[in-house]
C-alpha cells in the first residue's frame, strides 16, 4: 500500500498537471475520447488498447458515452469501432442517438462502425453440459477484422450472466475476453450497472482494473445533475473529482473539468469604459479588461440599466457581447432599455449582441454553466453579462454555486472577457447580505442601493471595490433618465448626503441664497455710485459758486482799475490846467529823482 | 408445433424433418464431445428422420452474427419449428432430450 502511493506520488511529479507541457508518460499511450471535458479529466483519454469499465444506474448515460466514443472514434480520429449491444437492437440504438445528432447509419455504411445486436434470451436456451464463449469471441473477432476496428464497446455486458446459465463459466469466459481484447490490441469501453455496494452488479471491476469511470445521476430539489468520476486509472493519474456532465442534442455528453482552470490567466491592464462616463471617472477610467463586476442591489436599483450601458458601449467598440438573460425576455429587455434611451435592437442586428434567456430551473447548475461555455465558445464575445446571477444560487447548495461561478469567471479570464454579473439582494444592510461569498470572487463591486431620505426612494451607486484600481470613494446619485443613467454627485454638507428632491431643495435653499449676496452687493454698489455722483455734484456747485464770485471779483477789479485810471486822468488834466510850471516842476521832479 | 406433432404421429417421414445445427469452432474437445454425444442422441431417438450440419465458425465467422450464437458448442433446431437453441458439450442427454421437445419439460 505504501509502495504504491509512493508510486502514485511520483508519476504525480512526472506526468502531474503541474508539467501540462510534458506528455504525460509516453509509456502508456491514450485514446482521445473526443468528449469535451473527459480528456482533460483523464490527461488525454482512456488507456489505449485495453478495456475500460464504465459503470451507473441505469439511465445514467452509459451507452451514450460509449457511443460517442466510437462515434468521435470513427470521424475524429480515424479509429473505426465496434458496438456490440446486449440490450439495444440496431434500429433502436441508431434511433435513440439520431436525436444527439449521430448518425449511425451513415458511419456503418461507410464501414466506419458495425453495431452487433447480441440477442440473449434465457428462455430459449436450454444448457446441456460444458460451453464457452467463443462464439463471442469469432462474432467480435470478425467485426473487428471486417472493418479494422481499433474501439471496441459492449454494452451491457453483464446481460450474459443473466442470460447464460453457469455464472462461472460466463466469469471465467469474460475474463479471458478482457485479456483477448487486449492482445488484439483494441481500446474497449464495457458499460456495466452499479451493483449494491459495488461498482457493478457482477463484480466486473475485478477483470477490468486498468481504467474505472463512475456514472452517476442525481435529483436534488426536482433538478437532475450527472456526475462522472474516475474511479481508477491504472499507470496514469487523473482527476479525481465528481465532475458534472450533461448530454444534450448540441454536442452529445459535456463533462466539466472543475479543476481544470486555474489562476494563471493573462492580466490586462487596458481600460474599457463602463457606458456611463461618470462611472468611468469613479473607476478612473472604466473597468479593467478580463475582469469580473459584481453589479448588486435590491430590486430596481438600476442594475441591468447598468450592464445594458456596458453592453452598449461594447458594442459600440466594436466589440460582441453576450448577454444571458434569466429573468427577463430578449424584447422585453430591449424594450425596457429602450425607455431609458439605450437602444441596443441595432448591435443585435448586427450580430454584436446575443441574448440568451433561459429560466434557471429550466436546467441544473451545470447544464447551465455548459450552455454558458458553449456559447462563449460559439460566440466568442468580449463582454459577457449574467443578468442576474442571482437566480442561479437556489439551483444548488453554496459550495456549488461558488465552484460554478469560479470556473465561469477563471473561463472568461482566460479569454479575456469582461463579464458582469448583476446580483439582486435582499436589502437592509449596508454591506447586503454576502450570500456565498461571492463577492470575493469579483474583482470590481458597484453597489446600487435605495438611498431613504423624507418619504423619498433615491438610487445611490457605490464603489465598494475595485482591485488594482484607484476608484472613488464618493456615493452618486444615480439616475435614469430618457437619454440614459447619469450620474450626480450627491449633495455633502453639514447636512449629510442628500438626494432627491431634498437635493433638490438643498440646492435651491443654496440658489436663493446666493442671489441674495448678489443683490446685497449690487445694492452696494449702487449706493457707492449715488455717493460719488453725490459728491461730484457738490463739487460741481462749488465750483458754479466759485465762477460765479470768480467773475463778481474780476469785474470788481477792473472797475477799480478802471476808476484808478480814470482818477490819474483826471490829475493829469487838472495838472495841464494849472500850466507849464508845474508841468516842469513835475519834469524836475522827476530828473531829480532819476 | 404442429410440424413436431405430425412427425410423431405419422410413420412416413422424411430424412430432413429434423435439421439440426451445430456450431463449433475449430475441433476442440468439447465439440468433438458435442458431436458424439448429437450423433448418439439422433440415432436412438430420431432415426432416419433428421440431418445434421456442422457449421465451424472459424471457417465461416459470419454466421455466428447471423444466427445469434455466443456460446459454443451451440445445437440449434432449425426443423421442426420453433428454433431452440441447446448451448454445451450435450453431455446431459436428459437435457438435450428436453431441450428438443423430445421429452416434456420440467
Amino acid at each position: 500500500m505504501k509502495n504504491s502511493f509512493k508510486k502514485l506520488e511520483k508519476r504525480k511529479l512526472i506526468g502531474g498537471r503541474n508539467n501540462k507541457d510534458r506528455p504525460p508518460r509516453a509509456s502508456l499511450p491514450k485514446a482521445p475520447t473526443g468528449i469535451q471535458g473527459l480528456d482533460e479529466i483523464t490527461f488525454g483519454g482512456l488507456p489505449r488498447g485495453r478495456p475500460t469499465l464504465i459503470c451507473g444506474s441505469p439511465g445514467c448515460g452509459k451507452t451514450l458515452l460509449a457511443v460517442e466514443f466510437l462515434v468521435r472514434g470513427a470521424t475524429q480520429y480515424g479509429e473505426p469501432g465496434v458496438f456490440m449491444a446486449f440490450e439495444e437492437t440496431e434500429e433502436e440504438l441508431t434511433n435513440n442517438v439520431t436525436s444527439l445528432g449521430y448518425d449511425l447509419k451513415g458511419l456503418i455504411a461507410r464501414k466506419k462502425l458495425v453495431v452487433d445486436y447480441v440477442h440473449i434470451e434465457r428462455s430459449e436456451i436450454e444448457e446441456a453440459g460444458e460451453y464457452d464463449l467463443e462464439g463471442l469471441f469469432v462474432r467480435l473477432g470478425q467485426a473487428i477484422d471486417s472493418i479494422g476496428a481499433k474501439r471496441v464497446a459492449l454494452d451491457t455486458i453483464e446481460s450474459i450472466f443473466s442470460g447464460l446459465p453457469d455464472p462461472v463459466i460466463v466469469r471465467a469466459e469474460l475474463r479471458r475476453l478482457f485479456r483477448w481484447l487486449k492482445t488484439k490490441g483494441v481500446t474497449a469501453i464495457i458499460t456495466g450497472e452499479r451493483g449494491e455496494g459495488t461498482l457493478t452488479r457482477q463484480g466486473l471491476e475485478e477483470y477490468v482494473s486498468d481504467c474505472v469511470i463512475l456514472l452517476d445521476h442525481r435529483v436534488t430539489g426536482q433538478i437532475s445533475t450527472r456526475r462522472l468520476r474516475v474511479v481508477k486509472y491504472r499507470g496514469s493519474t487523473h482527476g479525481s473529482n465528481e465532475y458534472p456532465f450533461l448530454i444534450d442534442d448540441e454536442g452529445g455528453l459535456s463533462v466539466l473539468p472543475v479543476t481544470s482552470l486555474g489562476l494563471e490567466h493573462k492580466v490586462s491592464s487596458e481600460r474599457v469604459s463602463t457606458g456611463i462616463s461618470r462611472l468611468d471617472k469613479m473607476l478612473g477610467g472604466g473597468y479593467f479588461r478580463g475582469s469580473s463586476i459584481l453589479v448588486s442591489g435590491t430590486a430596481g436599483t438600476g442594475k441591468g440599466s447598468t450592464a445594458a450601458h456596458f453592453a452598449d458601449a461594447a458594442c459600440r467598440r466594436g466589440e460582441r457581447c453576450l448577454y444571458l438573460a434569466s429573468e427577463e425576455g430578449t424584447e422585453q429587455i430591449l424594450r425596457n432599455m429602450r425607455s431609458i434611451g439605450i437602444d441596443l435592437a441595432p448591435w443585435v442586428k448586427k450580430g454584436l449582441l446575443r441574448f440568451d434567456a433561459t429560466r434557471p430551473t429550466f436546467h441544473g447548475l451545470e447544464m447551465h454553466l455548459l450552455r454558458m461555455h458553449r456559447l462563449i465558445d460559439e460566440f466568442k464575445p468580449k463582454a459577457v453579462i449574467i443578468d442576474p446571477i442571482t437566480n442561479y444560487l437556489a439551483l444548488g447548495d453554496d459550495l456549488e454555486v461558488k465552484a460554478m461561478l469560479t470556473l465561469l469567471i477563471d473561463f472568461a479570464k482566460m479569454n479575456q472577457i469582461t463579464a458582469i454579473f448583476t446580483s439582486l439582494t435582499q436589502g437592509g444592510d449596508y454591506v447586503e447580505q454576502s450570500n456565498i461569498g461571492i463577492y470575493s470572487l469579483m474583482d470590481t463591486w458597484i453597489l446600487l442601493r435605495d438611498l431613504e431620505i423624507n418619504g423619498e426612494r433615491n438610487r445611490g451607486i457605490y464603489v465598494i471595490k475595485s482591485r488594482g484600481m484607484a476608484h472613488s470613494n464618493q456615493i452618486c446619485e444615480f439616475l435614469l433618465t430618457d437619454h440614459g443613467a447619469e450620474l450626480i454627485d450627491a449633495y455633502l454638507g453639514s447636512e449629510g448626503v442628500l438626494t432627491g428632491s431634498a437635493r433638490a431643495a438643498q440646492e435651491g435653499k443654496e440658489k436663493a441664497n446666493a442671489l441674495e449676496r448678489q443683490q446685497d452687493i449690487e445694492l452696494k454698489q449702487r449706493e457707492l455710485e449715488r455717493k460719488r455722483s453725490a459728491l461730484e455734484a457738490q463739487i460741481a456747485a462749488l465750483r458754479a459758486r466759485f465762477a460765479v464770485e470768480k467773475e463778481e471779483l474780476e469785474k470788481k477789479i477792473s472797475e477799480q482799475e478802471s476808476r484808478e485810471e480814470e482818477f490819474a486822468e483826471n490829475r493829469a488834466k487838472m495838472g495841464r490846467l494849472r500850466k507849464a510850471g508845474s508841468e516842469r516842476n513835475a519834469k524836475n521832479r522827476r530828473k531829480g529823482t532819476a | 408445433m404442429s410440424a413436431a406433432l405430425k412427425s410423431k404421429n405419422s410413420k412416413a417421414v422424411r430424412a430432413d424433418s429434423w435439421v439440426l445445427r451445430l456450431y463449433v469452432a475449430g475441433q476442440t474437445p468439447k465439440s468433438l464431445t458435442a458431436f458424439a454425444n448429437l450423433k448418439k442422441i439422433c440415432t436412438e431417438y430420431l432415426k432416419g428422420q433428421y440431418r445434421i450440419e456442422v457449421i465451424d465458425l472459424l471457417e465461416n465467422p459470419q454466421l455466428a452474427r447471423g444466427d445469434q450464437i455466443l456460446a459454443i458448442p451451440t445445437l440449434v433446431r432449425n426443423l421442426p419449428q420453433p428454433v431452440r437453441k441447446i448451448i454445451g458439450d450435450l453431455s446431459n442427454t436428459e437435457r438435450v432430450l428436453v431441450g428438443l421437445d423430445l421429452r416434456p419439460r420440467g
